[in-house]
């Protein structure tokens, strides 16, 4: 768990390119969806559920799990990826992704999609779900980590703050937050419309173990869950440099891929992208 | 008059039942709801506050819930249902996870502490949310047994209790059961009152009045008020042939409108509601002067049951 090798990042990389497919793939097939966002998290994704997390598919309801929470719901393409490539339904449904009757909502739904811990999309909400997961392990002296993801658009919900001081309080170290900080929200740059910097300073005032990572960079990220795992006696949050849409050169930093399906020649374009950097890897 | 309020009354058995059942934990946002602020001391370890922030109250209950843990939620009724209104709809309502939330200080009984603390749309709102079952007691006794009925249940759960103590209308072998619909008169069929909650006490009072007076009524308890028990409203409906509806609660969206739909679907009757005139509460020492204004007194329901049954008659 806290080690990896080089040919661990390997494995994991080219897990993340499948994702990236993945997710282009599903927006496209569905005719809308979040393919932004679903991008910028793809490293993270890949790390929690095919490195970080103890999870075993076969028993999605184990008490003893690790939790996830993807609070920034929109994102679920590259979630519902990581699920279906580690085991929890066939990756055939991935092709269903927002149709009528599909296990794979527009958003994440923990009593339809197997591997979902919590119903999530109402932005904002997450990280006081967590706070209430993390405290219930150690009512009950469990080791389970509870993660969470948060766009930075989303931190300027005030609940998110509530969460804060929370975990803080009760000092919960099984708590791990991250925040995808792409830097771009559905109709623009986040600190054009609300500025949320200096955020390593805002959640430290808030009590929190800030540690921060390139979230393009599987190493980085990979280093960045250590730490919060190691850290006692605080709540961590990862906050990772990333960049809206990528691998996509036409999504990258453009708000208007936050929430929009490319067509049948974007389509191919992008794929062609992703296999190019796998490539190289 | 009973010397507990309802609020205290469930608060109090909730206590009790955390000693045989240490499977359940509480959570709060630093009022004094119902009493249970104090579960903590009792049971270390199983009470949770989250300060004066309700959106992570709910939350936080919930990531409890999902865990596997049953839990009680207690704030006043308005934080419950509307600064946390989102947090129980999509988290626990679409979840369908096992958390109740307990909302206190309802309808115009909340004492001087007036408008902002008065809710008198929590049953309007809660109903209107899929998955929800919502019940309320009438007295202490019945809010005593509420709260192993409200343990035993298993899902999303609003428990709807008063700010002060009101006359027990119950005997102590009284037991409360969810969907249950009770008859606490039956002097005759001229007319069902049907009423829910504090004001059944002025139902019952109304009923004894009109019985010596000549009218023979039927008085039905509601205490859940959804998913509502159609049959004994229908039953009374069509066996009286009209209907006075009674409660501390806004006329629109709560029980009054609940018996209100089932009857123009299924059984039209002459009907009257009871309850607060679509206005929000204010501040009085003695809420008798917020039930003469909204015309929701004894006197009120005695002619509202002759008005009721004149229209039949026509």
């Amino acid at each position: 768990m806290y080690r990896f090798t080089p040919q661990d990042v390997k494995l994991l990389e080219h897990q993340c390119a499948q994702l990236r497919r993945d997710v282009v793939n599903m927006v496209h097939k569905a005719g809308s969806g979040h393919p932004g966002g679903s991008l910028s998290a793809a490293e993270m994704i890949t790390a929690l559920y095919f490195h970080v997390m103890n999870i075993d598919p076969e028993n999605p309801k184990d008490p003893g799990r690790d939790r996830f929470i993807l609070s920034k719901g929109h994102c679920c393409p590259v979630y519902y990826a990581a699920l279906a490539h580690r085991g929890y339904f066939d990756v055939k449904e991935l092709d269903t992704l927002r149709q009528y009757k599909s296990i794979l909502q527009g958003h994440p739904d923990m009593n339809i999609t197997p591997g979902v811990d919590m119903t999530a999309g109402s932005l904002g909400n997450g990280l006081s779900i967590g706070v209430g997961m993390a405290l219930s392990a150690r009512l009950h002296r469990q080791d389970y980590y509870t993660y969470v993801m948060m766009g930075d658009g989303e931190i300027q919900e005030g609940m998110v703050w509530e969460a804060a001081m929370a975990a803080a309080h009760h000092r919960l170290d099984n708590l791990v937050a991250m925040v995808d900080v792409n830097g771009i929200q559905i109709n623009g740059w986040v600190n054009d419309i609300m500025r949320v910097e200096p955020l390593a300073d805002k959640w430290r005032a808030f009590g929190w173990n800030v540690v921060e990572c390139d979230g393009h960079d599987m190493r980085s990220v990979l280093v960045a869950f250590h730490k919060a795992r190691a850290k006692r006696g605080a709540p961590t949050v990862i906050l990772a440099a990333t960049v809206k849409g990528k691998g996509v050169s036409y999504m990258e930093d453009n708000n208007l891929w936050h929430g929009q399906a490319p067509n049948d020649a974007q389509t191919e374009e992008a794929i062609r992208e992703i296999n190019q950097a796998e490539e190289g890897l | 008059m009973g010397t507990l309020a309802t609020r205290m009354a469930f608060g109090k058995r909730l206590m009790e039942l955390g000693a045989e059942n240490p499977d359940f934990v509480v959570c709060s946002a630093d009022t004094k709801a119902c009493g249970i602020e104090h579960f903590g001391e009792k049971y270390p370890g199983r009470e949770f506050t989250f300060g004066i922030a309700e959106q992570d109250l709910m939350g936080g209950a919930v990531g409890l819930a999902s865990c596997g843990n049953k839990v009680f939620v207690a704030t006043f009724a308005v934080f419950a249902t509307m600064r946390a209104c989102e947090q129980v709809r999509t988290f626990i309502c679409h979840t369908g996870l096992d958390v109740t939330v307990v909302g206190t200080h309802t309808g115009l009984q909340v004492g001087c502490d007036g408008a902002t603390h008065a809710a008198v749309e929590d049953v309007g709102i809660m109903r209107s949310l899929p998955n929800m079952t919502i019940i309320q007691p009438s007295d202490s006794i019945s809010a005593y047994s509420l709260a192993d009925a409200a343990l035993a249940f298993h899902g999303p759960l609003y428990v709807r209790l008063h700010r002060n103590p009101v006359p027990d209308i119950h005997t102590p072998d009284f037991r409360f059961e969810i969907g249950k619909v009770y008859t606490l008169r039956d002097y005759g069929t001229d007319c069902a009152i049907i009423g829910s909650g504090i004001l059944c006490a002025k139902a019952v009072q109304a009923a004894d009045q009109l019985n010596a007076e000549g009218i023979h009524v039927r008085v039905l308890e509601v205490p859940t008020l959804k998913p509502l028990n159609k049959a004994p409203i229908l039953q009374a409906a069509r066996e009286c042939g009209a209907v006075v509806t009674v409660e501390d609660h806004n006329i629109y969206n709560g029980l009054g409108s609940a018996v209100a739909e089932v009857l123009a679907e299924e059984e039209p009757t002459p009907m009257k509601r009871i309850g607060i005139q679509d206005r929000f509460g204010e501040s009085t020492n003695d809420v008798e002067d917020l039930y003469r204004e909204h015309h929701m007194t004894v006197q009120d329901i005695v002619q509202a049951v002759k008005a009721q049954m004149a229209r039949k008659a026509k």
